[in-house]
C-alpha cells in the first residue's frame, strides 16, 4: 500500500528531523564556547561567535575625504550624494545602495563607504589559551597589531593540582570499596548485614550535612588545606556508591571459582588480589570513570577543603574565580572553561561504554 | 562466647609461642608503614620543589601508601594463630571502608543535628529556636520556593526530555551519534557549564552588537531590549538556571530510558501494531507502563540531585537576584555569615528531605535474599 509506505517514510523523516534539531540545540552552547576560545579578544567582545560563518554584513570598502577648502558647514558632494555633515553623520545611502557614514568629528573625520557583502570573521589564534595557562604576566598579540600585558591565570598549575587531587581520589575509594565489597560478599562476620545496611542508607545522604564536622576534624588534625584533606573527603563521599556497585558485581561472581581457590589453600588476600580484582575490571572501570568525572568536576568540596589558597586551587575553583573577577573578559573565560573540559571529555568519549554500564548499574550519588 | 582453641596452637605449646613471637615481629612492617606515611605527609606538605615533582610524589604517596597499609596489615594478620586470622581478616577488608563511612558520614549527621540546636557561635544551647527562625524567615521561604521550582521543573523536563529523546533515538537512523551529542554535557563540570551558559545569556548595551546567542535572537528576531536574563524578573530568572541543569542531566535519563526501552519484548509491540494501535497509543499504553520502574528510579535520582544543586547557582548568580537555593543558602550561612546554628539547620532540612528515599532503599535492601 503506497499510502502506508509514504506515511511511514514521513514519520521517519519527522523523527530524524526532530532529533537532529534537538541534537543541534544541545550542542550549540558548547560549540559557541569552543569557537570563541580561539577568537581574538576584540572580536569576541564586539561580534557574535556565529559571525565566523559566511554572512552578509556592511563592509567598509573605501574612505572619502572632502577636498581641501570645502565648506564643512554647508552641503557637500561625496560618493555621489550631496548632503550636510549632519546627514552624513546619521548615515545616508547613495544610488548604488552603498551606505555613507561620517566617522569622527567634522574637521578631521572621513566618510566611510560601506557595502553589504558576504564575509566571515575567521581570525583564530591560541593567544587566549597561552594567556590563561601562563602563571606570570603574559603579553598577548592582538589582531590590530597592538599588545596587551595581563597577569596570567595559572590554569596550567590548576590543571596539575586537579590531577593531584583526582587520581588518588579515584584510586583510594575504589580500593577501599573493593576490599569491603569482597568482605561483604564472601566473608561471614557478625554485624555484616547491619553494616551493609549502613552503606545503603548512606547512599543518598547529602554531603552538605557532613561538610562542617569533617572540616572541624581536619582543622584539629592540621590537614585542612592539603591535598590529603580533599582525598579523604572525596573518598568518604564516594565510598557508599562504590561499595554498593562493587558489591553487586563481586557477589554475582561464580561461587565455584572461589571455592576451588579456597580448597587449594589460598588466603582471602590472595584470592582477592589474584582472582577477584582481575575479574572485576569492568565494574572497577565503570566506577573509576564515574568517580573521576565527579572529582574532576567537583567545586564545593574543593572550595571548602582547599579553598582559594594560592597555588593550591583546583581547575574548577580557578575558573569560578575568573568568573568572579573577570566576568566580562570572554577571551579568558571561554579558553579557561574549555581547559577544564578537555580531560573529562577525552576520558568520557574514550570510555563511554564503561560509563554507561556504571550508570545502568544504579546510581544514587550522595 | 566460648573461646575456641586456636588451631595453630594445637600441635605443641612451643609452636604457639613461636607464632606469638612471629606475630610481634610481623606487626613491625605495618607500624613502619604508618610511620613512614605520617612522616611523608609533613615532608610533602612543606616540600618546596617543582610543582610537577610535588604532584607526582603526592600521587605516589597517596596511592602507594594505601596499598602499603593493606599489604602490611594483611601480612600481620596472616602470621597470627588461625582463629585470630579468621576473626581479623574481615576487619582488614571491611574495616577501613566502614570506619571511613562512620567517621565522615554517619557521625557528622548527628554532629550537624546537634549543631543545629545551638546558637550561631555553637556555644549556647537554644533548642529548636533555629528551626522556628528558619521556617519564619522570608528569605528562607523564598529559597524553599526556588528549590521547589527546581525540583518540579528541573525534574519533569529532565525526565520528559530524556524519555522523548530515547524514544526518538530508538527509531532514528543515527542512534549512537545522537545519544553521544545529548550525553556529552554530562562530562562537563557545573562551573564549566555555568560559563557556557553565561556566554549564551551575555548581554551588551542596546546600541552594541549582541555577543550572547539568546540576546542576539531576542533583539534581532523579536525586536526586544537586551536582557540580563539571570538577574532580572525574579522568580522567572530561576528558569534560566534550571535550563542549564536540564541540559546537563538529560543525557543521564536518556541512557537509562534507552536501555529500558530496548528491554521491552518486541512481541508486545508487534502485537499492539497488528491490533492497529498507533505509535502514540503504543507509547502511552505499552511503553510507559512497562518502563515505570525505570521512570521512578530516574525521577528519584534526579530529584535528589536537584535538591542539592549548588555549583550552578553559585557560579551564575552567587544566590543573588532571588535565585538562592538550600545548598547555596547553607554555604552562605556557614562560610560567609559564620552562622553555624542556622547553617546546620538548613543542612538538617536537606537531610530530612531525602529520608523517604533512604527508607525506600533500605526496604528494598531488606527484601534481598542474599543477606
Amino acid at each position: 500500500m503506497p499510502t502506508q509506505r509514504r506515511s511511514k517514510f514521513m514519520s521517519s523523516l519527522l523523527v530524524n528531523g526532530l532529533l537532529a534539531v534537538i541534537c543541534l540545540a544541545w550542542t550549540i552552547p558548547t560549540f559557541g564556547l569552543f569557537v570563541s576560545s580561539f577568537r581574538d579578544r576584540i572580536d569576541i567582545n564586539s561580534t557574535g561567535w556565529w559571525t565566523i560563518f559566511p554572512h552578509r554584513e556592511q563592509v567598509e570598502i573605501a574612505q572619502l575625504r572632502p577636498e581641501a577648502g570645502t565648506d564643512l558647514s554647508g552641503p557637500m558632494t561625496l560618493g555621489g550624494v550631496t548632503a550636510t555633515f549632519e546627514q552624513f553623520q546619521a548615515g545616508i545611502k547613495n544610488p548604488q545602495g552603498q551606505l555613507l557614514t561620517w566617522v569622527g568629528n567634522r574637521r578631521i573625520g572621513y566618510v566611510a563607504v560601506q557595502e553589504v557583502r558576504w564575509t566571515a570573521n575567521t581570525t583564530f589564534s591560541l593567544e587566549n589559551y597561552k594567556q590563561v595557562l601562563a602563571s606570570n604576566n603574559y603579553t598577548a598579540k592582538l589582531k590590530d597589531g597592538t599588545t596587551e600585558t595581563q597577569q596570567g591565570d595559572d590554569m596550567a598549575g590548576a590543571f596539575l593540582n586537579s590531577l593531584a587531587v583526582t587520581i588518588p581520589s579515584t584510586v583510594i575509594p575504589i580500593a577501599l570499596a573493593a576490599f569491603a565489597a569482597y568482605g561483604f560478599a564472601w566473608m561471614k562476620f557478625p554485624g555484616r548485614k547491619m553494616l551493609f545496611a549502613l552503606v545503603v542508607a548512606l547512599l543518598v545522604v547529602p554531603l552538605q550535612i557532613a561538610l562542617v564536622p569533617i572540616l572541624q576534624d581536619f582543622v584539629t588534625l592540621h590537614v585542612n588545606g592539603s591535598f590529603l584533606a580533599v582525598w579523604l573527603a572525596h573518598t568518604a563521599f564516594g565510598l557508599p556508591l562504590a561499595t554498593y556497585l562493587l558489591y553487586n558485581y563481586i557477589s554475582e561472581l561464580p561461587n565455584d571459582i572461589l571455592e576451588s581457590a579456597f580448597i587449594d589453600g589460598a588466603s582471602h588476600f590472595t584470592i582477592f588480589t589474584r582472582l577477584i580484582l582481575p575479574l572485576s575490571v569492568p565494574a572497577l572501570a565503570s566506577f573509576a570513570i564515574f568517580q573521576f568525572l565527579w572529582v574532576w568536576n567537583d567545586y564545593l568540596i574543593a572550595l571548602v577543603f582547599l579553598g582559594s589558597k594560592p597555588g593550591f586551587q583546583l581547575i574548577t575553583v580557578r575558573l569560578a574565580e575568573i568568573v568572579g573577577s573577570r566576568g566580562q573578559q570572554w577571551h579568558l573565560l571561554t579558553a579557561g572553561a574549555f581547559l577544564t573540559m578537555v580531560l573529562p571529555l577525552v576520558v568520557f568519549f574514550s570510555l563511554q561504554r564503561f560509563f554507561v554500564r556504571g550508570l545502568l548499574a544504579g546510581s544514587v550519588k550522595g | 562466647m566460648a573461646v575456641p582453641i586456636p588451631r595453630g596452637a594445637a600441635p605443641s605449646p612451643g609452636g604457639s609461642t613461636n607464632r606469638a613471637g612471629l606475630a610481634v615481629v610481623a606487626v613491625v612492617p605495618f607500624i613502619a608503614a604508618l610511620a613512614f606515611l605520617y612522616w611523608g605527609f609533613f615532608f610533602l606538605r612543606d616540600l618546596q620543589a617543582d610543582r610537577v615533582l610535588v604532584v607526582v610524589l603526592a600521587i605516589i604517596w597517596g596511592v602507594g601508601g594505601m596499598v602499603l597499609l593493606f599489604t602490611t596489615a594483611n601480612f600481620f594478620v596472616e602470621q597470627l594463630p588461625i582463629t585470630w586470622t579468621q576473626r581479623l581478616t574481615p576487619i582488614i577488608f571491611v574495616g577501613p571502608a566502614v570506619a571511613m563511612l562512620i567517621w565522615a558520614l554517619a557521625i557528622p549527621t548527628i554532629r550537624t543535628f546537634i549543631l543545629s540546636l545551638y546558637d550561631s557561635a555553637g556555644l549556647k544551647f537554644v533548642g529548636l529556636t533555629n528551626y522556628v527562625a528558619v521556617l519564619q524567615d522570608p528569605a528562607i521561604l523564598s529559597v524553599l520556593r526556588n528549590n521547589l521550582l527546581w525540583i518540579v521543573f528541573g525534574t519533569s523536563f529532565t525526565v520528559g526530555a530524556g524519555l522523548l529523546i530515547a524514544v526518538f533515538a530508538d527509531r532514528s537512523s543515527y542512534e549512537s551519534a545522537a545519544k553521544a551529542f545529548i550525553f556529552m554535557p554530562m562530562a562537563i563540570s557545573f562551573v564549566g557549564a555555568g560559563v557556557i551558559w553565561n556566554f549564551v545569556y551575555a548581554a551588551k548595551p542596546v546600541d552594541a552588537p549582541q555577543i550572547g546567542l539568546l540576546n542576539a535572537i531576542w533583539v534581532s528576531l523579536f525586536h526586544g531590549q537586551p536582557q540580563a536574563w539571570t538577574a532580572s524578573f525574579p522568580p522567572w530568572n530561576n528558569f534560566f538556571l534550571i535550563v542549564i541543569v536540564i541540559w546537563l542531566q538529560t543525557g543521564y535519563s536518556m541512557v537509562l530510558f534507552s536501555a529500558a526501552i530496548k528491554g521491552i519484548p518486541s512481541e508486545l509491540l508487534e502485537a499492539a501494531r497488528v491490533d492497529g494501535a498507533n505509535e502514540v497509543r503504543i507509547f502511552l499504553s505499552i511503553m510507559i507502563p512497562t518502563i515505570m520502574g525505570t521512570i521512578i528510579t530516574v525521577t528519584t535520582t534526579v530529584i535528589i540531585f536537584t535538591l542539592k544543586i549548588f555549583d550552578v547557582v553559585w557560579v551564575m548568580t552567587g544566590g543573588n537576584y532571588d535565585t538562592s537555593v538550600i545548598a547555596t543558602e547553607f554555604y552562605r550561612q556557614f562560610f560567609t555569615y559564620n552562622n553555624n546554628g542556622y547553617g546546620a539547620t538548613i543542612a538538617v532540612i536537606l537531610m530530612i528531605a531525602v529520608i523517604p528515599v533512604m527508607v525506600y532503599n533500605l526496604r528494598q535492601f531488606a527484601k534481598r535474599e542474599v543477606f
